[in-house]
């Protein structure tokens, strides 16, 4: 126990020295110190916690923030918000908040056996699995089977009283999802929505093609089907719930993706015994999360920036920006900016899997070390397009007014790093 | 020219894009359609699903990549099916990337079984040491008269050709097919280890595919303008060519 107090405070320690050098936000350095000293400091930081996980290809960051918001109704929330989603992560999020009773943490998906195994959530919130970064990481069908096999093991949770078992949150139009989640003891199913659906042709069960009628999906070969949702958004400003629950919901944050996220986040608390009524008016204060969805002025340009990673993200940023243009007027620009850096992938064939076609009409700008595989792309898909070496040729290129930044991952801490770090 | 290949119109058949497209495989049938559109060519593309039939009277093929099990799914029903087979017999072209060159060969392995491909190309695929993923770079059979071929791969497997198969090119940056060779053609099949939208930095290899598919020499293709894909081809190679 000596050895853990001695890791806590080297994680506290480090973290503090990281921010004050300027080396880093101090979310990752301090958890790795803090493992190096005592292996199980993970498990440790997390007993006696009121824990929920929060994993998916899309949408971690975000939800995990909304979740935080809604159980901070309950008290301090520790959580890794700045999207450290390893253990290292973690192990810092949760030294730095000793007091907290409960803890939200997103999880890069491949580390959910892990932090499964070693924080023992009371909740565990999955999102979607899609395509992402094939070069670096598993088949997003494998993905699906280790899920399922680490759920399927919380049958096995013996040692503790069936209302403290882990409760599965799990979006019930993802069939990936839906059938990792399947395994588990017990599952509160969720209508969050599946634009991109050229993952899941196949049944991760059977083989078989499954079949779709507009939401609903079953597998002509097996007895895999959509689950009855209790939880789904009734409307653009509702969320509607079990026992007839129908909850207003205006958010800051653009985009149907993230009124879904907030759908999850509702429910994940309402097994805090949070209410829904007392929910709502945190998440609608979340207005950006880690320079996601900030906006921010410069030289007389209103800059907004949408992070999107893979190809499932990229859908939704287009309909993020269809949403912010008012009837009437002129369709903002819009900055496409692309790096292929080992976090990013390295690989760009998934710019094929994203169609550009609802950019025509806007002014399209594209930058990025990757910028001319973005040319070849657009004009291949008859998008008009200049290309410009840097984000400040873009900011000169443009007139004074909006501009939409849609950026994956080092492209957008690059311009983040440029503004100064919006948030 | 047979009959039963249309004349009209360039006819691009896509096999099992439900079950074959993990990396951005539809740019190759983009590719294609708008480089045979700027020369004057009228283009239909046909996406066939995994539960149609493949048609016979299509002017090229494209195979995509796969995760395992829709590779294997797709394998036994490309045979069932016969369509894509009969196509070549009557002179189709075929483009087949990634995943899609070991669908196209006698066999590959999945795991520990060996599983039937279409038997299109003179080669069998088993499992590599490791995976190999990156950029690759090789220079072309000069018969084919195409400049430096340079993608990006991403696969366990590794290919052994037969004698009736032809090496594709010869591997100066990667891995491709065992380290030495990448890729396979024979007659009007050519198959590649580059994974997605391979053509996107290869606009060559589509021009030679299209005339295959429009029985004309490669030099009667007019030129068109690739000032970007010449530009990101020039920007891959200075990144990954060794100096």
């Amino acid at each position: 126990m000596v050895r853990a107090q001695l890791a806590t405070a080297l994680v506290r320690t480090a973290a503090r020295l990281s921010r004050m050098t300027g080396r880093g936000d101090g979310s990752v350095i301090g958890g790795r110190i803090g493992l190096a000293v005592e292996p199980r400091l993970l498990t440790v930081l997390a007993r006696g916690r009121q824990v929920a996980l929060v994993s998916g290809t899309n949408g971690k960051t975000t939800t995990t923030r909304l979740l935080t918001a809604a159980l901070s109704t309950l008290g301090p929330v520790a959580s890794n918000s700045y999207g450290a989603n390893m253990p290292t992560g973690h192990t810092t999020a949760l030294a730095q908040s000793p007091n907290a009773q409960h803890a939200v943490l997103e999880v890069d998906e491949h580390y959910l056996r892990t932090v499964l195994a070693e924080t023992r959530p009371q909740v565990v919130a999955l999102l979607n699995l899609s395509r992402d970064q094939l070069d670096r990481a598993m088949e997003v069908g494998m993905l699906a089977d280790r899920w399922r096999e680490v759920l399927g093991a919380l049958r096995q949770q013996t040692d503790v009283p069936p209302h403290e078992r882990t409760h599965v949150v799990a979006n019930a139009d993802d069939p990936l999802v839906t059938w990792a989640a399947s395994a588990a003891p017990r599952v509160t199913w969720v209508a969050a929505g599946q634009r991109w659906q050229e993952d899941s042709w196949v049944c991760p069960q059977c083989g078989a093609h499954l079949k779709r009628e507009g939401v609903d999906w079953a597998c002509p070969g097996c007895d895999l089907r959509r689950p009855e949702p209790s939880w789904w958004l009734a409307d653009d400003d509702t969320v509607a719930g079990p026992d007839g629950l129908r909850q207003p919901v205006s958010l800051q944050l653009p985009g149907r993706v993230n009124r879904s996220n907030a759908v999850t986040a509702l429910a994940a608390a309402s097994l805090f015994g949070v209410r829904p009524a007392d929910a709502a008016p945190r998440l609608a204060e979340v207005a950006s999360i880690a320079g996601r969805y900030a906006t921010v002025e410069r030289d007389g340009r209103t800059i907004r920036l949408l992070l999107a990673k893979n190809p499932a993200g990229w859908l939704e940023a287009f309909d993020m920006v269809d949403r912010v243009s008012p009837a009437g007027a002129a369709p903002p620009p819009v900055l496409l900016s692309i790096n292929a850096r080992v976090v990013d992938g390295l690989d760009t064939s998934w710019l094929y899997d994203v169609d550009y076609a609802s950019l025509r009409g806007h002014r399209v700008l594209v930058t990025g070390d990757r910028r001319f595989d973005l040319a070849v792309r657009l004009e291949v898909n008859e998008v008009p397009f200049e290309v410009v070496d840097t984000f400040t040729d873009a900011l000169a290129a443009v007139p004074p007014g909006r501009l939409e930044v849609i950026a994956n991952y080092t492209a957008f801490q690059d311009i983040r790093a440029e503004l100064g770090r919006a948030n | 020219m047979p009959t039963d290949r249309s004349d009209s119109h360039l006819r691009i058949v896509w096999v099992y894009p439900d079950l074959l497209s993990t990396y951005g495989d539809r740019g190759n049938l983009l590719i294609l359609a708008r480089r045979a559109q700027a020369r004057g060519i009228d283009v239909e593309t046909i996406p066939i699903a995994y539960d149609e039939p493949i048609p016979r009277g299509g002017d090229i093929y494209l195979v995509g990549g796969g995760e395992d099990r829709p590779q294997t799914l797709a394998a036994a029903r490309m045979r069932a099916d016969g369509g894509l087979t009969a196509a070549v017999s009557q002179g189709a072209a075929v483009l087949a990337v990634c995943a899609g060159i070991q669908l196209i060969g006698e066999y590959f392995h999945i795991e520990d079984k060996q599983i039937a491909g279409a038997g299109l190309l003179d080669l069998r695929s088993d499992r590599g040491d490791s995976r190999a993923v990156g950029e690759l770079v090789g220079e072309v059979d000069p018969r084919l008269g195409l400049p430096l071929l340079t993608g990006f791969e991403n696969h366990g497997g590794r290919c052994h050709l037969g004698p009736a198969a032809n090496p594709l090119a010869k591997v100066l940056v990667g891995v491709g097919n065992d380290g030495a060779t990448e890729g396979a053609w024979a007659g009007k099949v050519v198959g590649t280890y580059l994974h997605g939208p391979a053509l996107s930095r290869n606009p060559a290899l589509a021009d030679l595919v299209l005339s295959w598919a429009l029985d004309v020499p490669l030099s009667a293709m007019p030129p068109i303008d690739d000032t970007w894909p010449e530009r990101l081809r020039a920007e891959r190679l200075a990144a990954v060519m060794p100096r």
